[in-house]
């Protein structure tokens, strides 16, 4: 399939290898660089502070077997003298409810919606589809009061629903878009052999619908993993309750010089995101495509 | 879920022979979602004062937040499927759909009309004062340079997105390398913009005139013979390109995945008869390959404007919004959390609400006849 579209015609044997050359070539050039920042990252935030300062960090590309050039010391610092290891268990107990909560949630709210009949169904998906188009700054404000007044301000508890309720109305969108297209025959099966709305959910669509609820699963974690504006604004910047991305801005405004700590820090908060970037590829696309419309 | 049921309800022997009775159901039914209520809200203090070591918080968070959501479900579930079919089947849809109902209307549906409200009324929300806020969103000179700016991230950063995605999606599809090089243009899509903010504040570093640079891209300028320069902050209003250079280095990525996935869609029999035709390949790709995948420019291009229209974060790292660099979102920030001003900073967010929706129906529209699922 994907050959078709690059099919030579004839008498263009000579023009195919004259672009092919230079098609690779222009290719390697936009990998070379849409990499470098990248690397300049990543070999910095393995050098010592003063080389970091003295010279750029593609000199050490010239020797790089030279090991004294090489260091650890960074990281050390920054996990622990700047709270960066503290903020990385943070993110990990806010990502990881924040992205099953909202999925389990719509999971359910897109079955009753595409199986059930109750009254207001059609309204009230009406109503969720159209929140999908609400900027989340509509609703800080109002939900920061709420939480203040709850005393749910700068819990997990509290960020755990905020991303819940911010997430939802494009889960129940996709979920439901899945769930609705399963067929109708074995959902009518189930129920003749006595299955309960609970069952069925559980025992039939949860299983089929994995493909949906991964993509989901994927692009929800990167967001709430890579989030700064809901993190700071219901956590703040303290390093006992902050997340990896709060923190680390917080670091860039007060110790904006000091690039051996923000370079390895960055490649720290990065870690997590890359390793399932790299694993779940084909799922984080789908994810990315389909919840490109969010923010 | 069915074996309790079962157990509870079946008629058997003693104490189970009483408890299968309407007054043993009653307190069951009552019992059991009290002990639910109890067990997750001893997990909440837990959670909220406890002094135990971190992995066990971790580890309790995790537990209480996943598996309490799914518990209130099966707990409820089970009272519903102990009543009469009738209440069964009325009530059970809205276990379902009913938290995520709850939730949708704390958290966005009454937020909204409450933001609404708010800015119609002062800074501290004590006095009405009608449009006085819009007003000033629309005539302050701060709000002016957002404005601004935003509309320079629209024209140059969604349009050098869908230009660049386009271009590397046609050379990629005819690499060897495809795979490798599609992957290193798409990681910057998987990290947070606070990371990729940290990566070019680092290349944009500039040092002294004498001292040796550090920042890449000063380096260059250096080594081309120019005076290094502070690029996010000088020569207003176009330092703003360099902060739209990150976001065409995040988003290209995205661009490039979704025109990859159109082209390879395109039947090959088409191309092959407009080249025997005798089209040259620039023509293939105007006349061709550009009206067929229209439908996906359109949906790339609404995609990043509406991401553009709510940046905040690239901003917020790299500049803080000084050196007239703010844009809409980070002017709320600095309205409300900043100033305090919550009228001025609710206004703001209604009309940024007002720019985004047509973009975003727009949208859905298109992801709708997309189909991506």
């Amino acid at each position: 399939m994907n050959t078709s579209a690059s099919l030579p015609g004839t008498g263009y044997a000579l023009r195919k290898a004259l672009s092919k050359t230079t098609l690779r070539t222009a290719v390697l050039i936009i990998c070379f660089v849409w990499t470098l920042p990248s690397l300049g990252l990543f070999i910095s935030s393995f050098r010592p502070e003063n080389d970091i300062r003295a010279s750029g960090w593609w000199t050490v590309l010239e020797t790089p077997f030279e090991f004294t050039q090489w260091t650890l010391a960074n990281y050390e610092k920054v996990i622990t003298a700047n709270g960066l290891g503290q903020t990385f268990i943070n993110s990990l107990i806010v990502t990881i409810p924040a992205t099953v909560i909202p999925i389990t949630i719509a999971a359910f709210a897109a079955y009753a919606f595409a199986w059930m009949d109750f009254w207001g169904r059609d309204v009230f998906f009406a109503l969720i589809v159209g929140l999908i188009v609400m900027p989340l700054q509509m609703a800080l404000i109002p939900v920061l009061r709420l939480y203040t007044s709850s005393g749910l301000n700068g819990t997990f508890l509290g960020i755990w629903l905020a991303h819940t309720g911010f997430g939802l109305p494009l889960a129940v969108y996709l979920l439901y878009n899945f769930i609705a297209q399963l067929p109708r025959d074995l959902i009518e099966a189930a129920k003749v052999d006595g299955a309960s709305h609970f069952q069925i959910f559980t025992g039939i669509v949860l299983r089929l619908s994995t493909p949906a609820v991964a993509s989901f699963a994927v692009f929800q974690f990167l967001w709430v993993w890579n989030d700064l504006l809901v993190a700071l604004v219901f956590l703040g910047t303290s390093p006992s309750a902050s997340t990896m991305t709060a923190r680390l801005s917080e670091l860039v405004g007060s110790r904006g010089q000091d690039w051996h700590l923000l370079t390895s820090g960055a490649f720290l908060s990065m870690v997590v995101p890359l390793v399932v970037f790299f694993a779940l590829q084909r799922y984080f696309v789908r994810g990315i495509l389909a919840g490109s419309v969010k923010e | 879920m069915a074996e309790t049921t079962d157990t509870a309800s079946a008629p058997r022997t003693g104490i189970l022979e009483w408890f299968s009775g309407t007054i043993g159901r009653f307190l069951v039914s009552l019992f059991v979602p009290i002990v639910t209520f109890i067990v997750l809200w001893q997990g909440f203090i837990f959670l909220r004062d406890s002094d135990a070591p971190k992995l066990v918080i971790v580890l309790v968070a995790i537990v209480w937040g996943v598996g309490g959501v799914a518990l209130l479900y099966v707990v409820t579930n089970w009272l519903v499927e102990r009543m009469s079919p009738m209440w069964r089947d009325m009530l059970q849809p809205f276990v379902f759909v009913g938290p995520a109902i709850a939730i949708l209307t704390w958290y966005l549906a009454l937020p909204t009309v409450r933001t609404l409200w708010i800015s119609l009324h002062n800074a501290d929300s004590t006095q009405f004062v009608g449009l006085q806020n819009y007003v000033a969103v629309f005539t302050e000179r701060q709000m002016f340079i957002a404005f601004r700016n935003n509309l320079l991230w629209i024209l140059f950063g969604a349009t050098l997105t869908v230009v660049l995605g386009l271009l590397i999606a046609i050379l990629a599809d005819r690499s060897r390398f495809e795979t490798l090089a599609k992957s290193l243009i798409f990681m910057p899509m998987a990290i947070s913009m606070v990371g990729a903010g940290v990566i070019w504040n680092f290349v944009y570093e500039v040092k002294g005139v004498n001292d040796p640079q550090i920042g890449l891209l000063n380096a260059i300028w250096v080594a081309l013979g120019g005076q290094p320069q502070a690029w996010t902050a000088l020569l207003q209003p176009w330092n703003n390109l360099f902060l739209i250079v990150i976001l065409i280095w995040m988003q290209t990525g995205f661009a490039m995945v979704l025109f990859s996935a159109a082209i390879k869609g395109i039947p090959g029999e088409i191309i092959e008869a407009a080249r025997v035709d005798g089209a040259n390949e620039i023509q293939v790709f105007f006349r061709l390959i550009i009206p067929y995948i229209m439908g996906t420019i359109i949906t790339v291009t609404t995609t990043v404007i509406i991401f553009t229209l709510k940046i905040f974060d690239v901003v917020w790292v790299m500049t803080g919004g000084q050196f007239g660099t703010h844009v809409i979102a980070t002017q709320f920030y600095r309205q409300y959390f900043t100033n305090r001003n919550f009228g001025f900073g609710s206004a703001i967010a209604v009309v940024l609400l007002l720019a985004v929706i047509p973009v975003m129906i727009y949208n859905l529209k298109q992801f709708r006849e997309r189909e991506v699922f």
